[in-house]
C-alpha cells in the first residue's frame, strides 16, 4: 500500500493488489459520477429529464444547449469572463514576477519590509475586505465595469513568493556576468531571467486563469447588471429564469466550465505544477 | 550598504506597478476596514464614531454566534475527514502506473477546477427531492427522500461533503508529490528486513508525509474558515439565520442590511480568528511533528 517505487517494472501479481486497484478504479468512477450525470442530463430532452433515467439519453439532443445561447446572456457572458480573466491572468502575473525578480535579484532599500509584508497578507483573508472593496470600487464609478471586477481580484502574494523562490534559486553569477557584458537591467529581466522560467510563468499563468474564471464572491458583489455578469455568477441567473428545466440549467452548467475543464485536460502536467509550487513544495 | 542607481531605479520599476496594486486594494482597505468598524456608517456615506459599539452589539446577537458555531462546525467536518480522505486516495494512487493512474488522477482531481455555481448546480440536481439519483440512496436508508438544503441537520453535512468532493484534489496532488519524494530505497530496505506493509506505512511512509499533513490541513484550515460561496448558494431562497457562516454574516450586515460600519466589525473578528487559529495550529502541529 505504501509502495512507491517508480520507473521499475510492475509488482508481483496478488489477488490483494489487484482487488485494491479495482477498488481504486471503482473510487475513481464514483467520484466522477456526479459529473457523468449532469453531462447526460443536459444533452437529454426536455422532458426526459425527469422521466429517464438511464446511462445514456435515448434521444441525445443539444437543444438545451442553443436554448441556453440564444435565450439568455450567456454568449456576453462568455465575452465578460473571457476578458476579465485574460487580463487579470497577464496583469497578476507579469506583476507578480517582475516583484518576484526585484525581490530575489536586486538590492534596494525596503526590500525586506516588502517582502514580510507580502508574507503576511498570506494571514489576511481576502473575504473580510469585500466591504471597503465595495466601497472603494463604488465610490470611483467603477461597478459593472470590467475595471471594477478586475482590480480587486490581481492580489497575488502567493505567485510574487513562487517567483522570488525560483529566482532565488538561480546562481548569482548570471546576473553578475550578463551585467559585466553591459546588459541593462530590463533586457536582464526580459531577456534572460524570464525566458529562464517559461514553464513556471505558463503554469502560473493557467492557474490564474481558472482562479479568474471561476471566482464568485467578488464578481457577484462587484456587479448588478445582467450584461455585465460573468458566467461564473450568470448560471445561476439562468437557474432562476429557467425555473425546473434542469436539462437547460446543466447545459450552461457544462459551457460555463468547458474552458477551465480545457485548459485543465490541455495542460494538466502544468496545473500540478503550479499547485505543488504554490503550496511551496517540490513536484 | 550603497545602492547602483541603476539598479535602485529599475528595482522601482519592476515593483511599482504591484505596490500600487497592493496599496490600493489590499493595505489602504484593511486600514479603512479597522476604522469603519468603529463607526455607524451604512455602505456607502459617513457615519458618525460610536467606539466599540458594533463589537458590543454584535457579541449578544444571536445570528452571529450561529455565524461563528457553523463555520467551526463546517471546519471540523472537512479539514481533517478531507485531508484524511486525500491522502487516502493519494496513497491508492501513487501504486498504479501510467495511463491508468493518470486517468484516475484526473477523475478524482476534475471536480477542483469547476466553478462553484457549477458544483451548486450539479449537486441541486443530485439531491433534488423528486427527481435526483442521490434520493435513491437516501430513500431506503431513510425511510423517505429528504430536501437536504431545507433540512437543517442536513444541511452543513451534505455541504461539507460537496466541498470535499470539490476541493480535495489539491490535497490529493499535494500527497502524491510527498510521496513521489519518499526514496525508494527505504521501502526496499524494509522489505529486506522483513516490515508488513503496514510497519512500512507506520515506520517511513507516515513520518515522512507528515509535513505534507500539516501543510494540507493548515490550507485547509485557513480556506475553510471563509467559506460562503456553497453555503450561499445551497440556502438561497429558505431561511439563512440557522445556517449563517462568518462570511456570510458579514455579507448580510453589508449588502442586505446595508450597515457598512455593522458588517467591518465582523469582518475585523474574522480577520482575528483566521490569524489567531492560524497561529495556535501552526504551533500545535509543528510541536506534534517534533515529537
Amino acid at each position: 500500500m505504501s509502495d512507491t517505487e517508480q520507473s521499475r517494472p510492475a509488482r508481483r501479481f496478488t489477488i490483494g493488489g489487484a482487488l485494491l486497484t479495482l477498488l481504486t478504479i471503482l473510487a475513481a468512477v464514483i467520484w466522477f459520477i456526479p459529473i457523468y450525470w449532469a453531462i447526460v442530463t443536459s444533452l437529454r430532452a426536455d422532458q426526459a429529464t425527469v422521466t429517464e433515467f438511464t446511462l445514456w439519453p435515448s434521444e441525445p439532443t443539444l437543444a438545451g444547449y442553443i436554448f441556453g445561447i440564444t435565450n439568455s446572456k450567456l454568449p456576453i457572458w462568455y465575452l465578460n469572463s473571457t476578458i476579465t480573466s485574460v487580463v487579470i491572468t497577464f496583469v497578476a502575473v507579469f506583476t507578480a514576477a517582475s516583484t518576484g525578480y526585484a525581490i530575489s535579484q536586486l538590492r534596494f532599500p525596503g526590500r525586506r519590509l516588502l517582502w514580510w509584508i507580502i508574507l503576511a497578507s498570506f494571514m489576511i483573508p481576502v473575504p473580510a475586505l469585500i466591504v471597503n472593496h465595495f466601497v472603494i470600487v463604488a465610490n470611483t464609478n467603477m461597478l459593472n465595469t470590467y475595471q471594477g471586477i478586475i482590480l480587486p481580484m490581481l492580489l497575488t502574494p502567493v505567485t510574487v513568493i513562487v517567483y522570488k523562490g525560483f529566482f532565488d534559486g538561480l546562481p548569482k553569477e548570471y546576473r553578475e556576468a550578463a551585467v559585466m557584458d553591459g546588459a541593462s537591467e530590463y533586457q536582464l529581466f526580459y531577456r534572460v531571467f524570464l525566458p529562464m522560467n517559461w514553464g513556471v510563468t505558463t503554469a502560473m499563468a493557467i492557474i490564474t486563469f481558472i482562479g479568474a474564471w471561476n471566482s464568485f464572491l467578488w464578481p457577484f458583489l462587484a456587479v448588478q447588471s445582467e450584461e455585465m455578469m460573468t458566467v461564473t455568477v450568470g448560471i445561476t441567473a439562468v437557474q432562476d429564469a429557467f425555473g425546473v428545466a434542469y436539462g437547460r440549467v446543466l447545459s450552461g452548467a457544462v459551457m460555463a466550465s468547458l474552458p477551465v475543464a480545457l485548459a485543465y485536460l490541455l495542460f494538466q502536467r502544468r496545473v500540478t505544477q503550479a499547485i505543488a509550487l504554490s503550496a511551496g513544495i517540490k513536484g | 550598504m550603497a545602492f547602483r542607481r541603476q539598479e535602485l531605479t529599475a528595482a522601482l520599476v519592476f515593483v511599482a506597478p504591484f505596490l500600487l496594486v497592493y496599496g490600493w486594494m489590499f493595505i489602504w482597505p484593511t486600514i479603512q476596514m479597522v476604522r469603519l468598524s468603529f463607526t455607524n456608517a451604512p455602505l456607502i456615506g459617513a457615519g458618525d464614531w460610536v467606539g466599540f459599539a458594533n463589537y458590543t452589539k454584535m457579541w449578544g446577537d444571536r445570528v452571529f454566534h450561529n455565524a461563528i458555531w457553523n463555520t467551526g462546525y463546517f471546519v471540523l467536518l472537512t479539514v481533517i475527514p478531507g485531508t484524511a480522505i486525500a491522502l487516502l486516495i493519494a496513497l491508492m494512487v501513487a501504486r498504479l502506473r501510467g495511463w491508468l493512474q493518470s486517468m484516475v488522477l484526473a477523475f478524482f482531481f476534475l471536480p477542483f477546477i469547476l466553478p462553484v455555481t457549477v458544483v451548486y448546480v450539479i449537486w441541486d440536481w443530485l439531491t433534488n427531492v423528486q427527481f435526483g439519483i442521490l434520493q435513491a440512496v437516501i430513500e431506503p436508508i431513510m425511510g423517505r427522500s429528504i430536501n437536504v438544503w431545507r433540512t437543517l441537520p442536513w444541511f452543513m453535512p451534505g455541504v461539507a461533503i460537496i466541498t470535499i468532493w470539490w476541493t480535495n484534489g489539491f490535497s490529493i496532488l499535494l500527497f502524491l508529490a510527498g510521496l513521489r519524494n519518499i526514496p525508494r530505497d527505504l521501502y526496499e530496505a524494509a522489505a529486506l528486513d522483513g516490515a508488513t506493509n503496514w510497519q512500512m506505512f507506520t515506520r517511513i511512509t507516515w513520518p515522512l508525509i507528515w509535513p505534507i499533513t500539516v501543510l494540507c490541513l493548515t490550507i485547509q484550515l485557513i480556506l475553510q474558515l471563509k467559506i460562503f460561496d456553497q453555503v450561499y448558494l445551497f440556502a438561497q431562497g429558505g431561511r439563512t439565520q440557522t445556517t449563517m457562516v462568518m462570511v456570510q454574516y458579514i455579507y448580510e450586515s453589508a449588502f442586505v442590511k446595508n450597515q457598512g460600519g455593522y458588517a467591518a466589525a465582523a469582518a475585523v473578528m474574522l480577520f482575528v480568528f483566521v490569524a489567531v487559529i492560524s497561529v495556535l495550529q501552526f504551533q500545535l502541529l509543528r510541536a506534534r511533528g517534533q515529537r
